[in-house]
């Protein structure tokens, strides 16, 4: 005798977030019937194997109804399929658009193409991430970055009414796409200590600085919070100045020493690599209007600056007050012109940097 | 006469891609009514196209309108080559046509095409103007209201119950005309869903013109039945209790809430021309009159004791009331049989038992659409029997009644049940109940027809003042309504325990809900009995006579699995009975659900005992002696886990009138020889009955065995089939629907009795297992309307079906489940004959649950069989008494009033349950019945996920096509649903299915009722009520 067809269907839809999470999590029916045993489900229960074999099959194919709609969470609302209740629909939103971080680690910066997704089996068994999962992920990327691509306005925001994600899943989201779309480069052996959220927090920085979008124009361009600002990635070339002028680069490294002589213990270290660094911020910047350049964003702030101060055990304290000086002494140079293109780079490096100063 | 239609076609969103260049679709859509199609422009290149289209106007006869649905067809427009179909919409405008229901049809319906499934939705707009002439009622039936609910709709009151209505239509099913061999699966499938949207609007239509020509105004328990009979035809009837309702206002209902809440009185009004009679004249359950004759002429004995009690059976009609109907014209109603399984207090005086027939008929080869006359013949050769097994019941009429069939290629089982009772006239039309029958006593109360004459009857009136303060109108009902010393069968009679007056059963099955006045001791539970008997496969007439000769016996069986099962639990009554019998090729299934309780007025069940055949083994000896420990232990669990605590004291009391004759009851198996010896063995324990098993056989012994290994109920659940569980009071307003289809294939080739009775047992119990486990979320949670459906769609194939409510009564919420079961069982064998399982499909048994004999007539032959013609004692049927147990609650509540809609959500929500209210809300309106009907297939079943992966989509689309129309009506629930039929047939080897459902409810308004609202009602309308019963005495 055998189970033929079995078939459990509720008016108002009943989801086992549980189960919903292994299905995510790409288990097979088999697996995630494993799983559950070993979770203890059955105790208390008279229920055999057979029976959580059958509940987990129901909820595994309503699950994959609903991934249709879940492709454009919007329909899931108005859709008439299935009777869930919002605060359920916002549950199963939320859980399919969420990531493993050690999968989207791998795929940061990368292009979104088929070709990455061909990979993707190789980052499955790298990360111990299921394919399944790996390529729901990276769909759900793609997805994304697909549907933001052509619309205008500020980035998160259109990521949270397409998709009606959380405030935080929008912006992590919106990192992703950025990453995709200017094509950081993460993935470098001297990046692997860097976190998702390390980036994610360095994207919306840039996002919300240097993006055309972070003008607060948003009429004008279409991909104005995905592309950084020429004008302004031009205007960075003249920040030379700080590097190329001796006199410039002497009376800044002054100011900056003055202000933390006897501030910190690693004075000594900071006044030997003061030009060596700053030299290396200011190149990160002119070259950044070259497309290539701006891949290697990440590691030449690694490179040029972090592993120096590292080196010579900055603590995170001395990193902020030094780059706090650095930046505020520039104000001082009365030969320096370019304060506003200054302070808009200096802000977002200051925080990236703090950000990523850990081990 | 002639009525306007109007519709609108607004919008459509979510439309699927139609042409793969563009990703687009440039929809159009066609509405179409009768021969006139209109049309709307193309709107190009969108999935979300915007037509606004003007009004559609459709100018016919409100003939058609009851009769045609309106037909949407979205479109895709292609130049070049044809129009590719989209999908469709029914819309059925019955609705609309009544004043008291909706007025609109409003919103999005899910497009539906046979093949695809749902493809998007359109937002129309559909009205109706009839024009109104007096005379259009007379053209058609328009304006008749139809409720599938099978008690008085929530928001009416009952001033009249007409009787039976019963139609059929027959026509060629579309599958089978030549025509099909030429044209797409889609085209068969839409012939066929739009010939049987047509053929349920005729039913109902001729339906309504009985109603009018009879005086009302309502249907009530309207229940469609659609049998496929393959090359035969297609069958529609449909049957119902045709009513006169009246609305009750919002401002009055607050105190004369419904009419479950209201004493006759209140209804009585209408009809009575004495209006001021009600007072003085004795409440419904003491009828003064009938006791008295009942006391002079057949017990004489008895008469000579002051209780009088048993003057119940005939008494129950307070004659003088409703004086003008009582008079027994002799033009009586053909079947005083209703469909209802819930009434208001004091409709119901007793109730005599559960009866059933059955009937096996060859169907007919030759086919002939306008002459129905054949299948009417059979029905009603059915309801006449159905009518005559009642007054041998000394019952005039016949309630919670229900008709099925079970089709296996020609042949077909024709089923009918229901529960014999007496009712209180005062409710009837003239006419409709049979009072000058057969029964003797009951066509001499006509006569006095005024309070007078009562009173002129001194010895009556003392004696019924008498018992008149010892016997709450409560237990009335379980009061046996047969003559004691000519009964329809052996029983064992005792006084009612809760008044002692009169003579009481021990056991009482039936088919209806559980009384509101009820006194139930403890909790209910469901109980299932089930059976599987395999039987040669044959053809024709020899194949109808096996399965006659077999249908006693399953009933047999059946009957005595449930009460096993009963005593078991330690209960003595059964509500909610419904037996299925399901015809499969070489198999019979059978499988009886019912609420078992512990109705307070009978007496206390005893225990089981167990007989061995050769009590010489001594290692037997002790076997049976661990067996009966077992079942003794058994019993107290369940004593302990469904709470019965009956009072002791009461035993003791009542053990002295007990006549002696109360030995055991033995059940003997049927299979059992020699029972005649054992008959004389004195089994009975203590003071108590002693039910007695005999094990004779090894089938005994497993049947005992299985007897025993029903898996208990986890904690915190409760199951019941019956709109509300007895004994829990406290429903939440969360609840949950749910249905379950499984289908089962058996492996091993040559199965036993035994062997299948196991699978099939296993089956239900893992079911029921399953839902458990899924519901355990919920607990404490109560499945509610637990309703199973067995069925062998296809040759090889067991499919059994359920729906199941599910609510939850001690905290939060409720839910409601729809479950549908399917087995399928596969015989391996290669053997071409032993091959088919059967195919049973869920057929109504009619069983006559313990009183009467059942009936099987070939059709060739006519044959009958008197299977049982009496059953086996214990059977019964009969009543328990008791004061006004606090069940009605949860419903007394849903009267409640309040104001406001729910539903801010872009889509509404919308409500779906079996039962006829939801707990913890009101319900306001009722804007009309839903009945649709709908045929999916594919070709492309692997891709679809299997077979689970179909049906699971299906039944998802059939639950959000109808919530949508629902909520287009206005409406957000559905109560009373049912999904009827569900047939499911595939050839994987083709990579095709193909399944069939049906589904019906009564759309309403509910709205929510604050807490503190809620009580109060209930108080005030108990009051009343029992004031009023008051007044009357």
């Amino acid at each position: 005798m055998s189970v033929e067809l079995d078939v459990f269907v509720v008016n108002t839809t009943i989801m086992d977030e549980e189960v919903y999470q292994l299905w995510l999590d790409g288990y097979t029916v088999n697996d995630a019937v494993k799983v559950r045993m070993e979770g203890g489900v059955l105790e208390g229960c008279e229920a055999s194997a057979e029976v959580l074999h059958s509940d987990t099959m129901d909820q595994y194919r309503t699950f994959q109804m609903c991934e249709r709609l879940l492709h454009s969470p919007v329909k899931l609302a108005n859709q008439l399929l299935f009777q869930i209740p919002p605060h359920r629909q916002v549950m199963l939103i939320e859980r399919y658009y969420a990531f493993d971080s050690v999968f989207v680690r791998e795929v940061l910066g990368k292009k979104l193409s088929k070709g990455t997704k061909k990979d993707l089996d190789d980052v499955s068994a790298k990360t111990g991430v299921t394919l399944k999962s790996c390529r729901r992920q990276f769909d759900n990327f793609k997805r994304v970055f697909k549907v933001v691509e052509e619309l205008k306005g500020p980035l998160v925001e259109n990521i949270r009414q397409h998709f009606l994600l959380s405030d935080k899943l929008a912006r992590d989201y919106a990192a992703i796409v950025f990453f995709a779309n200017n094509r950081f480069e993460t993935g470098k052996k001297k990046l692997h200590y860097l976190t998702f959220q390390d980036f994610a927090f360095c994207a919306g920085q840039l996002i919300s600085n240097w993006t055309v979008g972070a003008l607060g124009d948003y009429n004008m361009v279409e991909d104005m919070d995905v592309d950084l600002e020429k004008e302004f990635l031009q205007d960075l070339k003249e920040l030379k100045i700080l590097i190329t002028d001796r006199d410039l680069l002497d009376q800044h490294k002054s100011l900056v020493c003055t202000a933390l002589r006897g501030k910190t213990k690693a004075f000594n270290e900071m006044e030997a690599n003061f030009k060596n660094l700053s030299r290396g911020l200011v190149n990160i910047a002119a070259k950044l209007t070259n497309t290539k350049e701006v891949r290697d964003f990440f590691i030449d702030l690694v490179e040029k600056f972090i592993e120096p101060c590292r080196s010579d055990k900055w603590t995170a304290g001395d990193m902020r007050l030094y780059l706090t000086h650095y930046t505020n002494s520039a104000h001082v140079l009365d030969t320096f012109k370019h304060q506003v293109v200054w302070d808009r780079y200096m802000g977002v490096i200051k925080s990236c940097i703090l950000k990523m100063y850990h081990d | 006469m002639p009525g306007k239609l109007k519709a609108k076609i607004v919008a459509g969103r979510h439309l699927p891609v139609m042409d793969r260049a563009s990703d687009l679709t440039d929809a159009f859509v066609e509405v179409k009514f009768g021969n006139t199609t209109f049309k709307t422009d193309v709107f190009p290149k969108s999935l979300n196209p915007q037509w606004n289209s003007e009004w559609f106007k459709f100018e016919v006869d409100d003939e058609d309108l009851q009769d045609e649905p309106l037909q949407i067809t979205v479109l895709d427009h292609d130049t070049y080559s044809a129009n590719d179909a989209i999908g469709k919409v029914y819309i059925d405008i019955d609705p609309l046509l009544s004043c008291e229901a909706a007025t609109v049809i409003s919103g999005w319906l899910p497009i539906y095409d046979t093949i695809h499934g749902i493809r998007g939705e359109i937002n129309v707009l559909v009205k109706v103007d009839l024009f109104n002439d007096l005379n259009r009622f007379r053209q058609s039936s328009c304006g008749v209201k139809f409720f599938c609910t099978t008690s008085i709709p929530r928001c009416y009151r009952v001033a009249l119950v007409h009787g039976f209505v019963e139609e059929l239509v027959v026509n060629e099913d579309p599958e089978y005309q030549w025509i099909d061999r030429i044209r797409t699966p889609r085209a068969s499938n839409e012939a066929r869903q739009r010939l049987i949207s047509l053929m349920s609007g005729e039913l109902q239509r001729k339906i309504g013109l009985k109603v009018l020509e009879m005086g009302g105004n309502a249907v009530v328990g309207y229940l469609q039945c659609f049998d496929l009979e393959g090359e035969s035809g297609l069958v529609v009837r449909a049957i119902g209790t045709a009513c006169t309702l009246d609305k009750l206002s919002p401002g009055t209902d607050s105190k004369e809430p419904v009419f479950s809440e209201d004493p006759p009185h209140s209804l009585s009004g209408p009809p009575t021309p004495l209006r001021t009679l009600p007072s003085s004249s004795p409440p419904p359950f003491s009828p003064s009159k009938p006791c008295s004759r009942q006391s002079s002429s057949s017990d004489t004995d008895l008469s000579l004791t002051p209780r009088i009690g048993k003057t119940s059976p005939a008494s129950s009609p307070s004659p003088p009331l409703s004086a003008p109907f009582l008079i027994p014209t002799q033009k009586l109603t053909e079947f005083p049989i209703f469909t209802l399984t819930c009434f208001p207090p004091g409709f119901l005086v007793h109730v005599g038992g559960v009866v059933s027939t059955r009937s096996v008929k060859l169907l007919d080869r030759i086919h002939n659409p306008d002459e129905p006359e054949t299948r009417d013949a059979w029905w009603e050769e059915i309801r006449q029997e159905i009518k005559s097994h009642a007054k041998a019941l000394g019952c005039h009429a016949v309630v919670g009644y229900s008709e099925s069939t079970s089709i296996c290629e020609e042949v077909c089982i024709l089923s009918a049940s229901g529960t014999a009772a007496m009712l209180n006239p005062r409710f009837m039309r003239e006419g409709c109940l049979d009072t000058g029958g057969s029964d003797h006593r009951l066509s001499r109360q006509p006569h006095p027809g005024m309070v007078g004459s009562e009173r002129g009857e001194g010895e009556v009136s003392s004696t019924w003042l008498g018992f008149e303060d010892a016997s709450p109108p409560s237990c009335g009902f379980v009061h046996i309504p047969y003559d004691e010393f000519n009964m329809p069968f052996p029983a064992q009679l005792t006084y009612c325990y809760h008044c002692r007056r009169q003579k009481v059963p021990d056991v009482l099955f039936t088919t209806i809900d559980l009384p509101a006045e009820a006194e139930v001791t403890g909790k209910g539970c469901l109980i299932q009995a089930r059976l599987c008997r395999t039987k040669k496969k044959a053809q024709g007439e020899v194949n109808a006579t096996s399965i006659s000769n077999l249908l006693p016996f399953m009933e047999y069986e059946l009957h005595t699995q449930l009460m096993n099962k009963l005593k078991l639990r330690s209960m003595n009554a059964l509500f909610g009975l419904r037996i299925q019998i399901s015809v499969g090729e070489n198999m019979l299934l059978g499988l009886a659900s019912a609420t078992g309780v512990y109705l307070s007025a009978l007496p206390a069940p005893g225990g089981i005992q167990i007989a061995g055949k050769t009590p010489s083994d001594l290692s037997y000896d002790q076997h049976i002696s661990t067996m009966q420990k077992r079942i003794d232990d058994t019993i107290a669990k369940n004593k302990e886990l469904y709470n019965i605590h009956p009072p002791e004291c009461i035993e003791e009391v009542v053990g002295s009138p007990i006549p002696d004759r109360q030995r055991s009851s033995r059940l003997f198996r049927s299979t059992s020889e020699s029972s005649d010896e054992l008959s004389e063995l004195d089994l009975s324990h203590g003071k108590k009955d002693a039910f007695v098993l005999e094990i004779d056989d090894t089938d005994a012994v497993e049947d005992i065995q299985s007897l025993l290994t029903d898996a208990p109920i986890p904690a915190g659940f409760y199951s019941c089939n019956t709109e509300v569980m007895p004994g829990i009071h406290n429903w939440t307003s969360g609840l949950q629907m749910f249905t379950s289809v499984r289908v089962y294939r058996l492996s091993n080739a040559n199965l036993t009795n035994q062997g299948l009775n196991k699978i099939f047992t296993d089956l239900c119990e893992n079911l029921l297992k399953s839902l458990y486990f899924k519901l355990r979320s919920m607990i404490p949670c109560c499945l509610c309307h637990l309703n199973f459906t067995v069925a062998v769609p296809e040759e090889e194939l067991i499919q059994v079906r359920g729906h199941t409510y599910l609510s939850t009564p001690l905290l939060l919420w409720s839910g409601e489940n729809e479950e549908q079961l399917q087995f399928s069982m596969e015989l391996c064998g290669e053997s071409t004959i032993s091959n088919n399982q059967p195919t049973a499909k869920p057929s109504a048994p009619s069983v006559d649950y313990g009183s009467f004999a059942d009936r099987c007539s070939t059709w060739l032959e006519l044959l009958r069989l008197k299977a049982h013609t009496i059953r086996r004692g214990s059977v019964k049927t009969i009543s328990s008494s008791e004061r006004c147990s606090p069940l009605p609650e949860g419903r007394s509540r849903s009267l409640r009033s309040t104001r406001s809609l729910p539903c801010g959500a872009p889509v509404t929500v919308v409500k779906m349950t079996p039962l006829s209210f939801l707990p913890g809300t009101r319900i306001v309106k009722y804007l009309g019945i839903i009945n649709m009907f709908f045929i999916r297939e594919t070709t492309s079943l692997r891709e679809e996920g299997g077979v689970s992966g179909f049906l699971h989509s299906f039944i998802a689309e059939v639950f959000a096509m109808v919530r949508a129309h629902v909520a287009a009506l206005g409406g957000n629930a559905l109560v009373s649903y049912s999904m009827k039929e569900c047939v499911f047939m595939e050839n994987p080897n083709k990579n095709q299915a193909q399944c069939l459902i049906n589904v019906s409810g009564d759309a309403v308004i509910f709205i929510r009722e604050s807490d503190q609202e809620a009580i109060p009602p209930l108080l005030t309308s108990r009051q009343t009520s029992s004031t009023g019963a008051d007044g009357t005495t």
